[in-house]
């Protein structure tokens, strides 16, 4: 028996040797839970880059290009509150400006970590706020690229992390690491971000839908510096599936303007319009 | 005056958009111009019930604007929102109205405001039965989401407990109904001039109160509202000697409760109200579910389910209490939403009454082209009418309308 087993557990560990020689000229981590702890600590390296920005408004032009070139616009603002635990999400209220058939209309989400966010709508037209269902996070924002998720699931304890490696994106050298949604009713398997190593930010994401095939690609570029606090200024979401893609552009954002729980309680929808 | 709404259109659409020549976004301390011109085309499908109504084709035109003022601190808003109908067929539904013209005052947690206002309350599809504020301006539409500007003194609190709202309304609207070539319209007219409220006065001159709760406790939401004043839905009372109907517009108190319970892609729903009039104290309430079916294509398009019944406790004697369909009726709907660029959108809706079987039911469809035009059909049919059934006035009225409207 021993005779026998022998030549084919050298052979087993010949192949285990290749395997892991093989590996490790792509990833420098041998062990499991390597990649995972070093995934997590670029990713909360990178959230917690913005700790304090406190709160801030932003206006911003989305940019919807389809398939034959063809564009349309939305002119929106962006509310954000911080809110300092890493255990509950942040607070934000987006308000469409254009087009002129949905001005004032309003979304107000309260973030969650791994439950379901807390969503109202607001509807100028009626004069009314509806709570709404968080359950649709893969579909389309206000017909964009952007799913709901791109938008409110950014907060560090959504996902788990895998750092893949070391990469150059765009003249900087980037921290490649894959990440998992953890919540609900996600329409990706993962998602690869490209993190630089200099200002800790976000620069690209692969998203991988529920087949695992490459869906879409946001590149986060024209970032600037707000007191130490990091912003991009121009996202573009890329859907390699349809060819169409839609363009976020901000303005200057304004950081500390006073926001309170009261600006983002359901109760302020009623004042916006 | 078909004619001459036709050779007025382009000069009230040139005034409106060189009123609204350079909207922009809300800048604190600068006036805000919008607003909207529709043409509409009501095509129904029948002859009228009664003599001298509409025949097949009622054109019109709803022009509404939005000027607005917000000071560089966000401490005071003005807001004036004129609106105005012009139908080409029916004298009685050419109005105007301003469906907001208030000051608001915005403090730390309180908000005061005075003047015009429309406010909605309550949660539920079918039917808005704890909304009770603003009179509703049927001849724009008979679904009960078309308001004349209530006036108000209107006073707020935000507080960790939930939002409290006071309202003190010292003017009553009354409700708009339709004139003799009009659809949509009773047997006989109504004459708002014979309109009667109680203590035998043929003016209002009693001031409404009402209070108002709203918040959320994790996935419910609630709201809680009280009301005493004059009833906005009016009983109609023969006047055989005119042959004419007179609106009464009497005294009541309302308690209403609305309830949200929001899971996973579940909405449920629930108003109730107890309503104690000269007559009679009664309770009535509609409830019941919107499910969304998530992404049913690969561009992501959401299917929603609803269901609601309907339930009304009041006397069935129009003498004592104005008298309502939704007394016993079941609702069933589907809403298709694209989320494409366009906001491409359908619902459809039927309303069985489980006493008698009758039916009325709509489709409302909408979509964007380019920044500017919204084109809409909207369609209200009714079906299998017992001629016991108040919907027994409307059979013929079954219509379609398209409506097409630029926003400035």
């Amino acid at each position: 028996m021993m005779h026998k087993r022998k030549p084919r557990s050298s052979r087993l560990a010949a192949i285990l040797a290749v395997l892991t020689l093989g590996y490790s000229l792509i990833s420098p981590v041998t062990w499991a839970g390597e990649a995972e702890d070093k995934g997590l600590e670029i990713a909360a390296r990178s959230d917690r880059s913005d700790t304090g920005f406190g709160d801030s408004e932003v206006t911003a032009v989305m940019t919807l290009t389809n398939a034959a070139g063809a564009t349309s616009t939305r002119e929106m603002y962006f509310k954000t509150l911080e809110r300092a635990s890493e255990q509950v999400g942040d607070k934000s209220l987006t308000v469409f400006v254009t087009p002129r058939d949905v001005q004032g209309t309003a979304l107000l989400s309260h973030a969650k970590i791994l439950e379901p966010d807390d969503q109202w709508l607001f509807l100028p037209a009626l004069k009314r706020v509806k709570r709404i269902s968080s359950a649709n996070k893969s579909g389309p924002f206000v017909g964009s690229e952007f799913a709901f998720e791109d938008f409110t699931s950014t907060e560090l304890n959504k996902y788990s992390y895998k750092f893949i490696g070391e990469e150059e994106f765009d003249g900087m050298k980037v921290d490649v690491v894959e990440r998992f949604p953890l919540y609900e009713n996600s329409g990706y398997t993962r998602q690869v971000a490209y993190i630089d190593q200099e200002v800790y930010q976000t620069r690209k994401i692969d998203f991988y839908d529920r087949k695992d095939t490459l869906l879409k690609t946001l590149t986060l570029s024209d970032y600037r510096e707000y007191d130490g606090v990091w912003r991009a200024h121009t996202l573009t979401m890329q859907n390699h599936q349809t060819n169409k893609s839609t363009t976020l552009s901000y303005g200057d954002y304004t950081f500390k303007t006073g926001l309170s729980d009261n600006d983002f309680d359901k109760g302020v929808l009623k004042t916006i319009r | 005056m078909a004619l001459a709404l036709r050779n007025s259109l382009p000069c009230l659409v040139t005034a409106l958009a060189s009123l609204a020549s350079a909207p922009e976004t809300a800048h604190a301390g600068e006036w805000e111009v919008s607003g909207s011109a529709g043409l509409e085309m009501r095509t129904f499908l029948e002859r009228g019930a009664y003599p001298r109504q509409l025949d097949t084709f009622q054109p019109s035109l709803q022009l509404e604007g939005d000027i607005r003022w917000t000071d560089a601190e966000n401490r005071w808003d003005f807001v004036f929102v004129p609106y105005a109908r012009l139908d080409a067929k029916d004298g009685d539904r050419t109005h105007v109205d301003a469906r907001e013209a208030y000051v608001r005052w915005n403090g730390d947690g309180w908000t005061v405001r005075a003047g015009l206002a429309k406010v909605y309350w309550g949660v539920a599809e079918s039917r808005h039965l704890v909304d009770i504020i603003n009179q509703f301006d049927t001849v724009e539409d008979i679904d009960n989401e078309d308001k004349l500007g209530q006036p108000m003194v209107e006073i707020s609190t935000l507080q960790d407990l939930g939002q409290l709202t006071a309202y003190v309304m010292p003017a009553f609207r009354k409700r708009t109904f339709p004139g003799e070539e009009g659809r949509f319209r009773t047997p006989l007219l109504v004459d708002n001039d014979l309109a009667r409220f109680d203590g035998g006065r043929d003016d209002n001159a009693d001031v409404d109160f009402a209070l108002r709760y709203s918040h959320y406790f994790g996935d419910w939401d609630v709201g809680l509202s009280f009301f005493h004043g004059t009833d906005r839905d009016p009983r109609l009372i023969l006047d055989p000697a005119r042959g004419l109907f007179a609106p009464y517009y009497d005294d009541m108190t309302q308690v209403g409760v609305d309830i949200q319970y929001t899971h996973e892609a579940w909405l449920w729903k629930f108003e109730g109200i107890v309503k104690d009039t000269p007559f009679e104290t009664f309770a009535a309430a509609v409830g019941g579910f919107e499910y969304s079916f998530y992404g049913i294509t690969e561009s992501g398009a959401d299917l929603g389910v609803l269901m609601e019944y309907q339930y009304d406790g009041r006397s069935d004697d129009p003498a004592i209490a104005p008298i309502t369909t939704a007394d016993n009726d079941l609702f069933g709907g589907l809403r298709l939403a694209l989320n494409d660029a366009e906001d491409t959108s359908i619902l459809g809706g039927v309303i069985v009454d489980l006493n008698d079987g009758s039916m009325s039911g709509l489709v409302e469809a909408s979509r964007r082209f380019g920044d500017y035009w919204v084109v809409e059909l909207e369609s209200r049919f009714f079906a299998n009418v017992d001629n016991t059934n108040i919907l027994y006035g409307l059979r013929k009225d079954s219509q379609v309308t398209l409506r097409l409207t630029r926003y400035f």
